[in-house]
Protein backbone atom coordinates (compact mmCIF):
# COMPACT_ATOMS: atom_id res chain seq x y z
CA UNK A 1 0.00 0.00 0.00
CA UNK A 2 1.35 3.55 -0.70
CA UNK A 3 2.79 4.69 2.42
CA UNK A 4 1.12 8.30 1.85
CA UNK A 5 -2.46 6.65 1.24
CA UNK A 6 -1.85 5.07 5.03
CA UNK A 7 -0.49 8.32 6.71
CA UNK A 8 -2.93 10.62 5.58
CA UNK A 9 -6.21 8.86 4.99
CA UNK A 10 -5.81 5.09 6.42
CA UNK A 11 -4.50 6.40 10.17
CA UNK A 12 -6.25 9.61 10.85
CA UNK A 13 -9.45 7.63 9.64
CA UNK A 14 -8.80 5.04 12.22
CA UNK A 15 -7.98 7.70 14.99
CA UNK A 16 -11.82 9.55 13.68
CA UNK A 17 -13.21 6.08 14.10
CA UNK A 18 -11.51 4.98 17.27
CA UNK A 19 -12.45 8.54 19.03
CA UNK A 20 -16.35 8.34 17.94
CA UNK A 21 -16.19 4.93 19.65
CA UNK A 22 -15.35 6.84 22.33
CA UNK A 23 -17.12 9.64 22.69
CA UNK A 24 -20.33 8.26 21.64
CA UNK A 25 -21.18 6.34 24.57
CA UNK A 26 -19.22 9.01 26.71
CA UNK A 27 -22.46 11.77 25.55
CA UNK A 28 -25.04 8.74 25.78
CA UNK A 29 -24.04 7.77 29.87
CA UNK A 30 -23.51 11.40 30.21
CA UNK A 31 -26.83 11.58 29.51
CA UNK A 32 -27.58 8.67 32.01
CA UNK A 33 -25.14 10.08 35.02
CA UNK A 34 -27.05 13.50 34.35
CA UNK A 35 -30.30 11.92 35.21
CA UNK A 36 -29.19 9.71 38.27
CA UNK A 37 -26.96 12.43 39.34
CA UNK A 38 -30.00 14.77 39.70
CA UNK A 39 -32.01 11.80 41.22
CA UNK A 40 -29.83 11.55 44.19
CA UNK A 41 -29.40 15.57 44.52
CA UNK A 42 -33.00 15.62 44.89
CA UNK A 43 -33.33 12.60 46.79
CA UNK A 44 -35.06 10.53 43.89
CA UNK A 45 -33.94 7.20 42.42
CA UNK A 46 -33.21 7.98 38.64
CA UNK A 47 -33.76 5.11 35.86
CA UNK A 48 -32.42 1.96 37.42
CA UNK A 49 -34.92 -0.61 35.48
CA UNK A 50 -33.27 -1.22 32.04
CA UNK A 51 -30.16 -3.21 32.77
CA UNK A 52 -28.15 -3.85 35.55
CA UNK A 53 -28.37 -0.40 37.72
CA UNK A 54 -30.65 1.18 34.78
CA UNK A 55 -27.13 0.77 32.96
CA UNK A 56 -28.78 0.32 29.43
CA UNK A 57 -30.80 3.61 29.45
CA UNK A 58 -29.21 4.71 26.82
CA UNK A 59 -30.57 1.98 24.06
CA UNK A 60 -33.79 2.52 25.55
CA UNK A 61 -33.86 6.21 24.79
CA UNK A 62 -32.28 5.81 21.31
CA UNK A 63 -34.61 3.11 20.41
CA UNK A 64 -37.76 5.54 21.72
CA UNK A 65 -35.97 8.30 19.50
CA UNK A 66 -35.93 6.20 16.47
CA UNK A 67 -39.65 5.15 16.64
CA UNK A 68 -41.03 8.96 17.35
CA UNK A 69 -42.93 9.95 14.78
CA UNK A 70 -40.32 12.83 12.93
CA UNK A 71 -42.92 15.64 12.61
CA UNK A 72 -42.26 18.56 9.98
CA UNK A 73 -44.93 21.25 10.91
CA UNK A 74 -46.15 22.37 7.83
CA UNK A 75 -44.83 26.44 8.13
CA UNK A 76 -41.78 25.83 8.66
CA UNK A 77 -39.07 26.74 6.37
CA UNK A 78 -38.05 23.28 5.19
CA UNK A 79 -34.53 23.19 4.20
CA UNK A 80 -33.02 25.20 7.08
CA UNK A 81 -35.28 22.95 9.46
CA UNK A 82 -33.88 20.27 8.28
CA UNK A 83 -30.21 21.45 8.54
CA UNK A 84 -30.20 23.02 11.66
CA UNK A 85 -29.88 20.45 13.96
CA UNK A 86 -27.21 18.47 11.96
CA UNK A 87 -25.16 22.04 11.85
CA UNK A 88 -25.59 22.02 16.09
CA UNK A 89 -24.34 19.20 16.19
CA UNK A 90 -21.19 18.66 13.95
CA UNK A 91 -19.45 21.71 15.50
CA UNK A 92 -18.92 20.09 18.60
CA UNK A 93 -17.82 16.72 16.84
CA UNK A 94 -15.32 18.85 15.16
CA UNK A 95 -13.38 20.38 18.12
CA UNK A 96 -11.95 17.25 18.91
CA UNK A 97 -9.78 16.93 15.85
CA UNK A 98 -7.56 19.29 17.20
CA UNK A 99 -7.55 17.84 20.98
CA UNK A 100 -4.41 15.52 21.88
CA UNK A 101 -6.42 12.79 23.72
CA UNK A 102 -3.55 10.78 24.68
CA UNK A 103 0.18 10.39 23.68
CA UNK A 104 1.76 8.52 21.85
CA UNK A 105 -0.28 4.61 21.08
CA UNK A 106 1.80 2.44 18.19
CA UNK A 107 4.03 5.18 17.35
CA UNK A 108 1.52 7.78 16.65
CA UNK A 109 0.08 10.56 18.14
CA UNK A 110 -3.02 10.53 19.97
CA UNK A 111 -4.44 13.52 17.97
CA UNK A 112 -6.32 13.42 14.59
CA UNK A 113 -5.06 16.90 13.20
CA UNK A 114 -1.99 18.30 14.97
CA UNK A 115 -2.60 21.80 14.11
CA UNK A 116 -0.21 24.51 14.93
CA UNK A 117 -3.40 27.01 15.10
CA UNK A 118 -5.23 24.46 17.90
CA UNK A 119 -6.65 27.03 20.00
CA UNK A 120 -7.48 29.44 16.97
CA UNK A 121 -9.45 26.31 15.26
CA UNK A 122 -11.38 25.18 18.37
CA UNK A 123 -12.74 28.78 18.97
CA UNK A 124 -13.48 28.78 15.22
CA UNK A 125 -15.67 26.19 15.02
CA UNK A 126 -16.87 26.35 18.38
CA UNK A 127 -18.35 29.97 17.88
CA UNK A 128 -20.09 27.61 14.49
CA UNK A 129 -22.47 26.06 16.39
CA UNK A 130 -24.74 29.24 17.50
CA UNK A 131 -25.74 29.27 13.68
CA UNK A 132 -27.40 25.33 14.11
CA UNK A 133 -29.61 27.05 17.23
CA UNK A 134 -30.17 30.64 15.54
CA UNK A 135 -31.35 28.56 12.22
CA UNK A 136 -33.29 26.24 13.93
CA UNK A 137 -34.91 29.37 15.87
CA UNK A 138 -35.44 31.22 12.15
CA UNK A 139 -36.70 28.07 10.40
CA UNK A 140 -39.92 27.14 12.79
CA UNK A 141 -41.35 30.10 11.95
CA UNK A 142 -42.72 30.41 15.45
CA UNK A 143 -42.88 32.70 18.33
CA UNK A 144 -40.64 30.38 20.71
CA UNK A 145 -37.86 29.01 18.83
CA UNK A 146 -37.30 32.88 17.31
CA UNK A 147 -36.86 34.09 20.94
CA UNK A 148 -34.45 30.91 21.60
CA UNK A 149 -32.31 31.61 18.57
CA UNK A 150 -31.89 35.33 19.17
CA UNK A 151 -31.54 34.48 22.98
CA UNK A 152 -28.88 32.02 22.13
CA UNK A 153 -26.82 33.76 19.42
CA UNK A 154 -26.29 36.96 21.75
CA UNK A 155 -25.84 34.97 24.69
CA UNK A 156 -23.10 32.71 22.67
CA UNK A 157 -21.34 35.85 20.95
CA UNK A 158 -21.58 37.84 24.24
CA UNK A 159 -19.53 34.75 26.22
CA UNK A 160 -17.39 34.21 22.95
CA UNK A 161 -15.82 37.18 23.62
CA UNK A 162 -14.94 36.38 27.14
CA UNK A 163 -13.94 32.96 26.83
CA UNK A 164 -11.67 33.76 23.81
CA UNK A 165 -9.61 36.59 26.06
CA UNK A 166 -9.69 34.23 29.50
CA UNK A 167 -7.29 31.92 27.43
CA UNK A 168 -4.96 34.52 26.36
CA UNK A 169 -3.01 34.47 29.19
CA UNK A 170 -2.54 30.82 29.30
CA UNK A 171 -0.73 31.42 25.83
CA UNK A 172 1.46 34.08 27.45
CA UNK A 173 2.32 32.00 30.01
CA UNK A 174 2.70 28.77 27.86
CA UNK A 175 4.95 30.59 24.89
CA UNK A 176 8.03 30.88 26.81
CA UNK A 177 10.81 29.88 24.46
CA UNK A 178 13.43 28.96 27.10
CA UNK A 179 11.05 26.42 28.71
CA UNK A 180 10.72 24.43 25.74
CA UNK A 181 14.58 24.21 25.15
CA UNK A 182 15.84 23.87 29.22
CA UNK A 183 12.96 21.89 31.20
CA UNK A 184 11.94 19.44 29.02
CA UNK A 185 13.56 16.24 28.60
CA UNK A 186 14.05 14.51 25.36
CA UNK A 187 10.66 12.33 24.87
CA UNK A 188 9.17 15.80 25.09
CA UNK A 189 11.41 17.44 22.64
CA UNK A 190 11.20 15.15 19.93
CA UNK A 191 7.45 14.66 20.61
CA UNK A 192 6.33 18.60 20.58
CA UNK A 193 9.43 18.43 17.36
CA UNK A 194 7.61 21.13 14.40
CA UNK A 195 4.64 22.73 16.95
CA UNK A 196 4.39 26.59 17.48
CA UNK A 197 3.14 28.35 20.25
CA UNK A 198 -0.65 27.51 19.91
CA UNK A 199 -0.36 24.09 19.66
CA UNK A 200 -2.53 22.50 22.11
CA UNK A 201 0.23 19.83 22.91
CA UNK A 202 2.64 22.50 23.43
CA UNK A 203 0.74 23.44 26.95
CA UNK A 204 0.21 19.79 27.68
CA UNK A 205 3.73 20.14 27.84
CA UNK A 206 4.21 23.49 29.74
CA UNK A 207 1.94 21.54 32.74
CA UNK A 208 4.08 18.62 33.10
CA UNK A 209 5.97 17.67 36.13
CA UNK A 210 4.54 19.31 39.01
CA UNK A 211 0.63 19.47 39.79
CA UNK A 212 1.41 23.33 41.07
CA UNK A 213 2.26 23.46 37.19
CA UNK A 214 -1.18 22.91 36.04
CA UNK A 215 -2.83 26.40 34.83
CA UNK A 216 -5.72 25.90 36.89
CA UNK A 217 -2.95 26.54 39.67
CA UNK A 218 -1.52 29.32 37.95
CA UNK A 219 -4.27 31.54 35.96
CA UNK A 220 -7.27 30.31 38.38
CA UNK A 221 -8.95 33.92 37.32
CA UNK A 222 -8.68 32.58 33.66
CA UNK A 223 -10.37 29.23 34.56
CA UNK A 224 -13.34 30.41 36.49
CA UNK A 225 -13.68 32.68 33.64
CA UNK A 226 -13.77 30.28 31.21
CA UNK A 227 -15.23 27.36 33.43
CA UNK A 228 -18.59 30.42 33.14
CA UNK A 229 -18.15 30.93 29.75
CA UNK A 230 -18.25 26.85 28.68
CA UNK A 231 -21.51 27.13 30.57
CA UNK A 232 -22.97 29.48 29.05
CA UNK A 233 -21.31 28.30 25.38
CA UNK A 234 -23.07 24.86 26.21
CA UNK A 235 -26.69 26.39 26.78
CA UNK A 236 -26.54 24.92 30.18
CA UNK A 237 -27.89 25.90 33.65
CA UNK A 238 -27.44 28.16 35.21
CA UNK A 239 -27.72 30.24 31.57
CA UNK A 240 -30.05 28.08 29.89
CA UNK A 241 -31.86 30.77 28.19
CA UNK A 242 -32.26 29.54 24.97
CA UNK A 243 -34.47 26.79 25.74
CA UNK A 244 -35.60 28.05 29.18
CA UNK A 245 -39.01 26.21 29.61
CA UNK A 246 -40.30 28.23 32.41
CA UNK A 247 -40.67 31.24 29.60
CA UNK A 248 -39.64 29.98 26.35
CA UNK A 249 -41.50 26.01 26.11
CA UNK A 250 -38.17 24.33 24.71
CA UNK A 251 -36.93 27.34 23.23
CA UNK A 252 -35.29 26.92 19.67
CA UNK A 253 -35.97 22.75 19.53
CA UNK A 254 -40.29 23.63 20.61
CA UNK A 255 -41.10 22.17 17.01
CA UNK A 256 -38.23 19.45 16.77
CA UNK A 257 -39.57 16.23 17.45
CA UNK A 258 -37.75 12.71 17.13
CA UNK A 259 -34.24 12.10 15.66
CA UNK A 260 -33.93 15.74 14.90
CA UNK A 261 -34.56 16.66 18.67
CA UNK A 262 -32.46 14.09 19.58
CA UNK A 263 -29.78 16.12 17.35
CA UNK A 264 -29.77 18.70 18.99
CA UNK A 265 -29.62 16.98 22.80
CA UNK A 266 -26.59 14.94 21.77
CA UNK A 267 -25.14 17.98 20.02
CA UNK A 268 -25.50 19.56 23.43
CA UNK A 269 -23.72 16.74 25.59
CA UNK A 270 -20.93 16.35 23.00
CA UNK A 271 -20.73 20.62 23.10
CA UNK A 272 -20.29 19.78 26.97
CA UNK A 273 -17.53 16.92 26.06
CA UNK A 274 -15.97 19.07 24.17
CA UNK A 275 -15.51 22.03 26.33
CA UNK A 276 -14.29 19.69 29.54
CA UNK A 277 -12.04 18.81 27.01
CA UNK A 278 -10.71 21.78 26.29
CA UNK A 279 -10.43 22.54 29.96
CA UNK A 280 -8.73 19.50 30.47
CA UNK A 281 -6.29 20.26 28.07
CA UNK A 282 -5.94 24.40 28.84
CA UNK A 283 -5.74 23.92 32.63
CA UNK A 284 -5.61 20.55 34.11
CA UNK A 285 -2.58 19.27 32.47
CA UNK A 286 -4.38 17.24 29.48
CA UNK A 287 -3.58 13.35 29.50
CA UNK A 288 -0.72 13.88 32.09
CA UNK A 289 -0.33 13.44 35.68
CA UNK A 290 1.91 14.62 37.50
CA UNK A 291 3.40 11.51 39.10
CA UNK A 292 4.35 7.71 38.12
CA UNK A 293 6.22 9.06 35.35
CA UNK A 294 2.79 9.85 33.47
CA UNK A 295 3.98 13.20 32.73
CA UNK A 296 6.02 12.98 29.45
CA UNK A 297 4.60 10.89 26.17
CA UNK A 298 4.65 7.10 26.52
CA UNK A 299 6.71 4.57 24.93
CA UNK A 300 4.80 1.27 24.94
CA UNK A 301 0.94 0.85 24.54
CA UNK A 302 0.34 0.39 28.02
CA UNK A 303 1.41 3.98 29.10
CA UNK A 304 -0.70 4.66 25.98
CA UNK A 305 -4.08 3.86 26.80
CA UNK A 306 -3.54 4.80 30.46
CA UNK A 307 -3.05 8.63 29.00
CA UNK A 308 -6.12 8.21 26.99
CA UNK A 309 -7.74 6.70 30.18
CA UNK A 310 -6.82 9.53 32.21
CA UNK A 311 -7.52 11.88 29.52
CA UNK A 312 -11.13 10.70 29.36
CA UNK A 313 -11.25 10.61 33.36
CA UNK A 314 -10.23 13.93 33.87
CA UNK A 315 -13.73 14.60 30.99
CA UNK A 316 -15.57 12.58 33.33
CA UNK A 317 -14.70 14.30 36.70
CA UNK A 318 -15.62 17.69 34.49
CA UNK A 319 -18.46 16.36 33.10
CA UNK A 320 -19.90 15.35 36.23
CA UNK A 321 -19.12 18.85 38.05
CA UNK A 322 -21.32 20.19 34.94
CA UNK A 323 -24.23 18.13 36.32
CA UNK A 324 -23.74 18.98 39.69
CA UNK A 325 -23.67 22.38 38.96
CA UNK A 326 -26.78 22.25 36.72
CA UNK A 327 -28.55 20.65 39.40
CA UNK A 328 -27.51 23.46 42.25
CA UNK A 329 -28.16 27.11 40.84
CA UNK A 330 -31.32 28.55 39.31
CA UNK A 331 -31.50 30.00 35.93
CA UNK A 332 -29.74 33.71 35.81
CA UNK A 333 -32.19 36.85 34.39
CA UNK A 334 -31.08 37.87 30.74
CA UNK A 335 -30.00 41.29 31.68
CA UNK A 336 -28.01 39.35 34.71
CA UNK A 337 -26.36 36.85 31.85
CA UNK A 338 -25.32 40.05 29.63
CA UNK A 339 -24.30 42.25 32.95
CA UNK A 340 -21.60 39.05 33.87
CA UNK A 341 -20.33 38.69 30.03
CA UNK A 342 -19.89 41.70 29.15
CA UNK A 343 -19.44 43.91 32.53
CA UNK A 344 -17.84 41.77 34.67
CA UNK A 345 -15.81 38.63 32.79
CA UNK A 346 -14.59 40.86 29.69
CA UNK A 347 -12.59 43.45 31.99
CA UNK A 348 -11.76 40.57 34.18
CA UNK A 349 -10.12 39.20 31.36
CA UNK A 350 -8.92 41.72 30.09
CA UNK A 351 -6.98 42.30 33.68
CA UNK A 352 -5.83 39.10 33.66
CA UNK A 353 -4.20 40.03 30.37
CA UNK A 354 -2.77 42.80 31.76
CA UNK A 355 -1.86 41.50 34.97
CA UNK A 356 0.36 38.29 33.22
CA UNK A 357 1.85 40.76 30.95
CA UNK A 358 3.65 42.44 33.76
CA UNK A 359 4.29 39.56 35.91
CA UNK A 360 6.12 37.99 32.72
CA UNK A 361 7.98 41.59 31.84
CA UNK A 362 9.07 41.44 35.86
CA UNK A 363 10.44 38.07 35.76
CA UNK A 364 12.46 38.36 33.22
CA UNK B 1 -42.89 47.36 57.05
CA UNK B 2 -39.68 47.63 55.72
CA UNK B 3 -37.05 45.51 55.17
CA UNK B 4 -33.57 46.33 56.28
CA UNK B 5 -31.25 44.56 53.45
CA UNK B 6 -27.61 44.21 54.68
CA UNK B 7 -24.92 45.47 52.00
CA UNK B 8 -22.93 42.52 50.65
CA UNK B 9 -19.90 42.37 51.24
CA UNK B 10 -17.52 42.33 48.16
CA UNK B 11 -16.94 38.78 48.21
CA UNK B 12 -20.59 37.86 48.12
CA UNK B 13 -20.91 40.20 45.43
CA UNK B 14 -18.31 37.63 43.42
CA UNK B 15 -21.53 34.99 44.15
CA UNK B 16 -18.93 32.82 44.97
CA UNK B 17 -19.44 31.82 48.65
CA UNK B 18 -23.43 31.80 47.58
CA UNK B 19 -22.31 28.98 45.08
CA UNK B 20 -19.54 27.56 47.13
CA UNK B 21 -22.93 27.07 49.71
CA UNK B 22 -25.04 25.84 47.01
CA UNK B 23 -22.88 23.19 45.61
CA UNK B 24 -22.31 21.90 49.19
CA UNK B 25 -26.12 21.14 50.00
CA UNK B 26 -26.72 19.39 46.46
CA UNK B 27 -23.23 17.27 47.57
CA UNK B 28 -24.73 16.28 50.87
CA UNK B 29 -28.16 15.11 49.31
CA UNK B 30 -26.01 13.02 46.76
CA UNK B 31 -24.09 11.54 49.24
CA UNK B 32 -27.35 10.93 51.60
CA UNK B 33 -28.89 9.52 48.78
CA UNK B 34 -26.13 7.36 47.30
CA UNK B 35 -24.68 5.81 50.31
CA UNK B 36 -28.46 5.10 51.53
CA UNK B 37 -28.43 7.10 54.57
CA UNK B 38 -31.40 8.95 53.55
CA UNK B 39 -33.91 6.54 51.97
CA UNK B 40 -37.29 7.93 50.21
CA UNK B 41 -37.76 6.23 47.49
CA UNK B 42 -39.22 2.51 47.80
CA UNK B 43 -38.66 -0.08 44.90
CA UNK B 44 -42.27 -0.39 44.56
CA UNK B 45 -42.93 -4.05 42.73
CA UNK B 46 -39.88 -5.39 44.81
CA UNK B 47 -40.27 -4.19 48.17
CA UNK B 48 -43.92 -3.22 49.15
CA UNK B 49 -45.55 -1.22 51.65
CA UNK B 50 -47.08 -3.14 54.83
CA UNK B 51 -50.47 -1.31 55.39
CA UNK B 52 -51.31 -0.62 59.03
CA UNK B 53 -52.88 -2.77 61.40
CA UNK B 54 -57.05 -2.29 60.38
CA UNK B 55 -56.76 -1.19 56.62
CA UNK B 56 -59.58 -2.13 54.42
CA UNK B 57 -58.24 -3.41 51.23
CA UNK B 58 -59.84 -5.60 48.96
CA UNK B 59 -62.78 -7.47 50.16
CA UNK B 60 -62.65 -11.40 50.02
CA UNK B 61 -64.29 -14.47 50.63
CA UNK B 62 -63.00 -17.26 53.17
CA UNK B 63 -62.96 -20.39 53.85
CA UNK B 64 -62.85 -22.43 57.23
CA UNK B 65 -60.06 -24.66 59.05
CA UNK B 66 -61.80 -27.57 57.29
CA UNK B 67 -61.61 -25.90 53.77
CA UNK B 68 -65.33 -24.63 53.29
CA UNK B 69 -66.78 -21.89 51.97
CA UNK B 70 -68.16 -19.82 54.61
CA UNK B 71 -70.52 -17.38 52.58
CA UNK B 72 -74.49 -19.08 52.68
CA UNK B 73 -75.75 -17.00 49.69
CA UNK B 74 -77.94 -14.91 52.43
CA UNK B 75 -77.03 -11.77 50.54
CA UNK B 76 -77.40 -9.12 53.01
CA UNK B 77 -74.05 -8.06 51.09
CA UNK B 78 -75.66 -7.57 48.11
CA UNK B 79 -77.88 -5.55 49.60
CA UNK B 80 -75.96 -3.04 52.03
CA UNK B 81 -73.60 -2.30 49.00
CA UNK B 82 -73.43 1.17 48.51
CA UNK B 83 -72.21 0.94 45.26
CA UNK B 84 -73.49 -2.22 43.59
CA UNK B 85 -70.32 -3.79 43.53
CA UNK B 86 -71.55 -7.08 44.57
CA UNK B 87 -73.51 -9.53 42.89
CA UNK B 88 -74.35 -13.29 44.21
CA UNK B 89 -75.92 -15.97 42.50
CA UNK B 90 -78.08 -18.44 44.98
CA UNK B 91 -78.30 -22.19 44.38
CA UNK B 92 -81.39 -23.56 42.70
CA UNK B 93 -83.56 -25.95 45.32
CA UNK B 94 -81.48 -28.66 44.57
CA UNK B 95 -79.64 -29.85 47.98
CA UNK B 96 -75.46 -29.97 48.37
CA UNK B 97 -74.53 -32.85 50.23
CA UNK B 98 -70.55 -31.21 50.73
CA UNK B 99 -71.93 -28.63 53.43
CA UNK B 100 -74.58 -31.84 55.08
CA UNK B 101 -77.32 -30.29 53.28
CA UNK B 102 -77.72 -27.66 55.58
CA UNK B 103 -76.42 -24.87 54.25
CA UNK B 104 -76.65 -22.43 50.88
CA UNK B 105 -73.51 -22.44 48.94
CA UNK B 106 -73.62 -19.29 46.50
CA UNK B 107 -73.69 -20.65 43.06
CA UNK B 108 -71.13 -17.70 41.81
CA UNK B 109 -70.24 -14.71 43.93
CA UNK B 110 -69.26 -11.46 41.86
CA UNK B 111 -67.42 -8.70 43.10
CA UNK B 112 -66.40 -5.45 40.52
CA UNK B 113 -63.59 -4.47 42.23
CA UNK B 114 -63.68 -1.30 40.10
CA UNK B 115 -66.78 -0.73 41.70
CA UNK B 116 -66.10 -1.38 44.63
CA UNK B 117 -65.34 1.53 47.60
CA UNK B 118 -63.70 -0.67 50.13
CA UNK B 119 -65.99 0.70 52.92
CA UNK B 120 -66.22 -3.06 54.72
CA UNK B 121 -70.01 -2.96 55.30
CA UNK B 122 -70.43 -6.28 53.72
CA UNK B 123 -67.75 -7.55 56.06
CA UNK B 124 -69.59 -5.60 58.88
CA UNK B 125 -72.74 -7.18 57.81
CA UNK B 126 -71.84 -10.94 56.81
CA UNK B 127 -73.23 -13.44 60.02
CA UNK B 128 -71.05 -15.93 58.65
CA UNK B 129 -67.80 -14.27 58.99
CA UNK B 130 -66.85 -15.25 55.37
CA UNK B 131 -66.03 -11.94 53.92
CA UNK B 132 -62.86 -9.85 55.02
CA UNK B 133 -61.25 -6.83 53.68
CA UNK B 134 -57.95 -8.00 53.28
CA UNK B 135 -54.61 -6.22 53.31
CA UNK B 136 -54.69 -6.35 49.64
CA UNK B 137 -54.21 -3.01 47.45
CA UNK B 138 -52.80 -3.79 44.52
CA UNK B 139 -55.75 -4.85 42.40
CA UNK B 140 -54.18 -5.23 38.60
CA UNK B 141 -56.40 -6.17 35.13
CA UNK B 142 -56.13 -5.58 31.45
CA UNK B 143 -60.10 -5.43 30.76
CA UNK B 144 -63.41 -4.67 32.63
CA UNK B 145 -64.00 -8.35 32.62
CA UNK B 146 -61.02 -9.15 34.25
CA UNK B 147 -61.83 -6.94 37.37
CA UNK B 148 -64.98 -8.66 38.55
CA UNK B 149 -63.92 -11.36 40.48
CA UNK B 150 -66.06 -14.62 40.49
CA UNK B 151 -66.51 -16.86 43.62
CA UNK B 152 -63.21 -19.49 42.72
CA UNK B 153 -60.73 -16.39 42.41
CA UNK B 154 -62.18 -14.81 45.52
CA UNK B 155 -61.97 -17.89 47.77
CA UNK B 156 -58.51 -18.54 46.28
CA UNK B 157 -57.34 -14.48 47.23
CA UNK B 158 -59.19 -14.77 50.73
CA UNK B 159 -57.74 -18.20 52.12
CA UNK B 160 -58.54 -19.54 55.36
CA UNK B 161 -59.83 -18.31 58.45
CA UNK B 162 -59.62 -20.31 61.90
CA UNK B 163 -63.93 -20.96 63.01
CA UNK B 164 -63.94 -21.81 66.11
CA UNK B 165 -67.87 -22.44 66.41
CA UNK B 166 -67.97 -24.42 63.58
CA UNK B 167 -71.58 -24.03 62.89
CA UNK B 168 -71.93 -26.30 60.20
CA UNK B 169 -70.25 -29.23 61.38
CA UNK B 170 -72.46 -28.74 65.12
CA UNK B 171 -75.35 -28.76 62.55
CA UNK B 172 -74.29 -31.78 60.94
CA UNK B 173 -73.85 -33.80 63.63
CA UNK B 174 -77.02 -32.86 65.53
CA UNK B 175 -78.91 -33.97 62.27
CA UNK B 176 -77.16 -37.63 62.43
CA UNK B 177 -77.01 -37.48 66.17
CA UNK B 178 -81.51 -36.72 66.10
CA UNK B 179 -83.46 -39.80 67.33
CA UNK B 180 -85.25 -41.51 64.25
CA UNK B 181 -89.07 -41.14 64.82
CA UNK B 182 -90.96 -43.80 62.53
Amino acid sequence: MDIDFVNTILIPLLKIVGLLFLIMPLIAYSVVAERRVSAAIQDRVGPNRVGPYGLLQPLADGLKFILKEDFTPNYVRKIYFWMAPALSMVPSFVVFAVIPFGSNLFGEKMVIANLNVGILFTFAVVSLSVYGIVLAGYASNSKYPFLGGIRSSAQMISYEIAMGMSVIPVFMLTSDPNFYSTELNQTWTTFLAGTSDLNLSRIIAYQSGNLFDWLIFKQPVAFIIFLVAAFAETNRLPFDLPESETELVAGYHTEYSSMKFALFFLGEYAAMIAASALMVVLFLGGWTLPFWGLDSPSDNIFLGLLHIIIFFGKICFLMLFFIWIRWTLPRFRYDQLMDLGWRRFLPLALANIIITAFWLWFKN
Amino acid sequence: MIVERKELSLIENTYLPGIAQGIKITAKHFFETVTGKKKVTMQYPEEKWSVPKDYRGAPYLVKDQEGRTKCVSCQLCEFICPPKAIKITPPGPEVNEAVGGVEKLPQDFEINMLRCIFCGLCQEVCPEEAIFLLKDYSLTGESREEMVYHKEKLLNLGGTRRDDIQKWKKKDEDAQAQPEFH
